[in-house]
């Protein structure tokens, strides 16, 4: 199974991917890799607008037909923005998940310096694949 | 390492994501388990089950005698080519599995049952056997296909040829024949019509590769999840265990307790219960809000708890989420669970949830 990775984005060891925008927020969703382990989503509970968080804190639910996982924080910041159209739609995350299967935009003053960058990901996202026995022991997958 | 069926070459040429499951290699789909569970709803998939444990007992007498004292259902209730749905019980009562039973004439009696049980059930049955002086063999031998759907029937016409199917067709649900080497039930876990096949393993692959090239989607053991959860049938290790009976798990049904002087395992235990007061029963649950149901949620009736899911999934031909749960007796027409730390409303209903292609719960 081999992901797409794109290379102009930051990454977390818990498989979410940050995107610097123009205004000093940053766009938060899942990779590729991870809505592949997950399989077809099927719910997705989004935080609400106004939200404080602290990097590493638990701020969305992704629920595939298999499993449940937390989307964590990357950054300290206030949510600005989520996208609303996943509570209809959360295949959305399947088919799109850099594009339209974004989950949140944060608004934060912290650095990027400390998230991975497309090569330090894709090592983990490699080294999972292969030891992937299809179990959830991924520690990023809780139900 | 886990074991693999006579079909696991054809699942990786297929980019299936495969997964242990009760100590296989098994496929949990091919690319989109939601897909794969709509083709079965709407057409005809096909499934490899071949890791479930197929026995054979060849002397019909003593078998029969040995699976009337065995089984919680009565095989006396069997002609040739009818099955069977029973649990096998403990003398407590609890479910050490769930399995079907074949008649097969004067060939004797197959049992299909789970296969992460295998060990435990070969354990249970061996010397209950011996004392009964039936011999056993495990067909390893065998693979197992299930073909499900609406157009499952029509799709394996040019397959197995139209002599067979004529035959085929001819079967009432929950019967089996034997032609050409094949044995071919129309049983399944899906709540669709369809066959299960017993090929020689040898023969799977070949059998396999014609099926899918009439038209039959592959689909793996996550579809099967979900199309078994919606037409309301029991999942073992799930919904019944060795510490729940029958009578708590829904599957009082498949008690036979005529004839009174029956002695099966369990059987005492089980008129305990009944005359106590079974406290507890299944449900079916619908999710009225968004979310999905999982296993081992809590189930509250006005702030108290009353019980737990056993198997939840959120239902793609429903579009929302549903489960069986476990509660107590003469739960009403409305609950919560708890998913998160929130109590979302649910509402009762008595499974199955989808049958045919058709919602039942509307």
């Amino acid at each position: 199974m081999s992901s797409i990775i794109p290379a102009e984005l930051r990454y977390t060891e818990s498989h979410e991917w940050v995107r610097a925008n123009d205004d000093g927020t940053i766009t938060v969703g899942i990779t590729d890799h991870a809505q592949h382990l997950l399989g077809d989503l099927v719910f997705v509970e989004i935080p609400e607008v106004g939200r404080a968080v602290a990097a590493a804190e638990s701020c969305a639910v992704v629920e595939s037909v298999k499993a449940a996982s937390d989307v964590y924080s990357p950054l300290d910041g206030v949510i600005v923005e989520v996208n609303e159209a996943l509570a209809d739609n959360p295949e959305l995350i399947n088919e799109d998940p850099y594009g339209e299967g974004w989950i949140f935009r944060l608004k934060t003053v912290a650095a990027l310096d400390g998230l991975l960058d497309a090569r330090a990901y894709a090592a983990i996202a490699v080294a999972e694949d292969e030891d992937d026995d299809g179990s959830l022991a991924n520690p990023k997958l809780v139900e | 390492m886990a074991k693999r069926t006579p079909l696991y070459a054809r699942h990786a040429a297929l980019g299936a994501r495969l997964v242990d499951f009760g100590g296989w290699n098994m496929p949990l789909h091919y690319g989109s388990q939601i897909a794969e569970h709509h083709r079965v709803r709407r057409a005809a998939g096909l499934f490899d089950v071949s890791h479930m444990t197929i026995v054979d007992f060849a002397d019909p007498a003593p078998t029969r005698a040995l699976l009337r004292y065995l089984l919680a259902n009565d095989v006396a209730r069997l002609y040739p080519g009818k099955a069977l749905y029973t649990c096998l019980l403990n003398e407590a009562g609890g479910v050490i599995d769930d399995l079907i039973v074949y008649d097969r004439g004067e060939s004797g009696y197959r049992l299909v049952s789970n296969a992460a049980t295998r060990d435990k059930d070969l354990a249970w049955i061996a010397p209950i056997a011996e004392r009964f002086g039936a011999a056993w063999r495990e067909r390893d031998d065998l693979a197992m296909l299930a073909a499900q759907g609406p157009e499952a029937l029509a799709r394996l016409e040019p397959v197995l040829g139209a002599a067979t199917m004529a035959a085929v067709r001819a079967l009432k649900p929950f019967h089996a024949l034997e032609a050409g080497g094949l044995f071919v039930a129309r049983t399944g876990y899906t709540g669709e019509d369809g066959v299960e096949i017993m090929p020689p393993a040898t023969e799977a692959p070949e059998l396999w590769d014609r099926i899918l090239a009439a038209g039959v989607a592959p689909c793996g053991l996550g579809a099967r999840d979900t199309l078994r959860l919606e037409a309301g049938m029991s999942l073992y290790g799930s919904d019944m265990d060795e510490t729940t009976t029958p009578l708590v798990s829904g599957l009082g049904w498949t008690v036979a307790w005529e004839p009174k002087d029956r002695d099966f395992v369990g059987r005492a235990a089980l008129e305990r219960q009944r005359t106590v007061g079974v406290p507890q029963t299944m449900i079916g649950l619908v999710l009225e809000e968004r979310g999905v149901l999982r296993g081992h949620q809590h189930v509250y009736v006005g702030g108290h708890e009353t019980g737990q899911i056993t198997s939840g999934a959120f239902s793609p031909t429903l579009n929302r989420a549903i489960a069986l749960a476990r509660v107590e007796a003469g739960v009403g027409e409305r609950c919560q669970v708890d998913i998160r730390g929130k109590r979302l409303p649910a509402r009762v209903v008595k499974p199955p949830f989808v049958r045919h292609g058709r919602s039942l719960i509307e």
